[in-house]
């Protein structure tokens, strides 16, 4: 029984050692440079990533304790909060935001309207768009199953902010630290989730 | 006791998913019939008018050298096109690359036919409506002609067994503003964005289920997309730059999709959503 166990567990080191292959940083680095021949200068630092993404790639969004918290630590101090201390916006711009998909893709340039969250893509929202996608959690109801607390709503903010603050390796874009969303946009999508009036929390 | 309380607490579980999992699996179902008796009737697929473009561009002398193709070796010999595709990418000593199809076609269509490389990369895919490029329709015409056999690209060379690793890699590499990598969508199962599915493509099972369908007919752009172009789209959507065509990182996230994919059926072009 044991020697089973032994066995599996070397089989499985293999197993995951070979799906590490190590390729040299320099070349991948080199070799998406030279991908990209047309970026624009304002695209150059979208080539490579930051500490904490390259952290999350190299442990597959899976890291060790001490990696999770030095994201953690890194994360959370990039967190700016509205100055007027308030984190409940408008839903129905809210709701907008979370159905746009436009914004820095290079056909978007030069912009014509404001970058949209497009959180349909992932999550279910409100329960009456049908067309949502299943990445990230549903997040019907999500005000009043947090019973709509001021600590909560402070919560999302800092979750859409920076999602990898609450959760490093968050599959989630760190929408206010990556600067696609302004402060306002997320105080909107804050009161999408978080507002008693907003269709999020009108189910059923 | 223990036993039956977890048995219960499972079929309340199961109850209050039940109904939006029977929807989802309706719709799925739904789907899955229309692409059925799309493949059913191979006939409705307007990709085939591009394979017929492709093969007759294959054989037309063309470029400044007024040469067609017949000298192309895809791997198997000069002009040799039958089962070529599903033993791609791999290395070929002339160019000293590992090479796709197109990356191939690309490097034939400069040094046999004498076109300009800068101009065959500069806009090599078309916009919605428009028909895929020349290039690409050639690929499709490649591609067709491996129909019904599996990939069995080698990827034993030490060139090609770097371009897989550099794909896995690549594969996982996160960036950009928002923080994408093809694993954010393609990592995990029976994920969708928005309403479309999104194959696992780490896991072989899945790769060899949708790796063999490209290039395809898309119906939502009305042209024939091929691997090269649906690479560029992923990066267009995870807002990095213009993906060239034929460059290292493309070959390598093909060479790693084609080595997932190994035993899979190619059934290019098929008909997308």
């Amino acid at each position: 029984m044991r020697l089973i166990a032994v066995v599996l567990a070397s089989l499985l080191g293999a197993a995951s050692a070979m799906a590490q292959q190590p390729v040299d940083p320099a070349r991948v680095d080199a070799a998406v440079k030279a991908a990209f021949p047309t970026a624009p200068a304002e695209f150059q630092p979208r080539l490579a990533p930051d500490e904490t993404l390259k952290a999350c790639s190299a442990h597959r969004n899976a890291p060790p304790q001490a990696v999770l918290a030095a994201i953690r630590a890194r994360e959370t101090a990039t967190i700016e909060y509205p100055p007027d201390g308030k984190f409940l916006g408008d839903w129905k711009k809210g709701e907008a935001l979370a159905q746009s998909g436009y914004g820095m893709r290079f056909t978007d340039y030069p912009a014509t309207r404001a970058n949209g969250g497009n959180c349909y893509a992932c999550h279910q929202v409100t329960r009456r768009e049908l067309s949502y996608g299943t990445i990230g959690p549903s997040l019907t109801d999500y005000g009043k199953l947090h019973e709509f607390r001021d600590s909560d709503a402070k919560a999302a903010y800092e979750k859409i902010y920076n999602a990898q603050a609450a959760f490093p390796c968050s599959l989630m874009p760190r929408f206010g630290s990556n600067k696609v969303l302004t402060i306002e946009q997320i105080k909107d999508l804050v009161a999408l989730l978080m507002s008693p009036d907003s269709p999020v929390n009108q189910g059923r | 006791m223990k036993l039956r309380r977890i048995l219960l607490a499972a079929a309340c579980a199961m109850l209050a998913f039940a109904a939006p999992a029977l929807a989802e699996d309706d719709t799925e179902k739904a789907l899955e019939k229309y692409r059925q008796m799309l493949k059913d009737d191979p006939w409705t697929n307007p990709g085939l008018l591009d394979v017929d473009r492709g093969e007759l561009l294959w054989t037309t002398p063309r470029g400044p050298n007024n040469v067609s193709l017949a000298q192309c070796d895809l791997g198997k010999g000069p002009g040799k096109v039958d089962g070529a595709f599903a033993e791609l990418p791999r290395y070929f000593a002339d160019a000293d690359r590992v090479m796709d199809v197109e990356t191939r076609l690309l490097w034939c269509m400069e040094k046999l036919q004498g076109f300009n490389r800068a101009d065959l990369v500069k806009r090599p895919h078309p916009g919605g409506g428009a028909p895929v490029k020349e290039l690409g329709a050639i690929a499709t015409y490649v591609a067709s002609k491996s129909q019904g056999l599996k990939f069995a690209a080698a990827l034993t060379h030490p060139k090609e067994q770097e371009a897989v690793a550099l794909g896995e890699t690549l594969f996982m590499r996160r960036s950009g503003p928002f923080d994408f990598a093809c694993t954010t969508c393609h990592a995990e199962p029976g994920r969708r964005i928005r309403l479309q599915g999104l194959p696992q493509l780490s896991r072989p099972e899945e790769a060899r289920n949708v790796i063999g369908d490209w290039p395809a007919y898309r119906v939502s752009s009305t042209h024939v997309m091929t691997m090269q172009h649906r690479l560029y789209d992923c990066y267009w959507q995870m807002r990095m730059p213009e993906l060239e065509l034929g460059s290292d990182v493309s070959v390598a996230l093909i060479a790693y999709l084609t080595s997932n994919a190994r035993g899979g059926e190619i059934s290019a072009p098929t008909i997308k959503r």
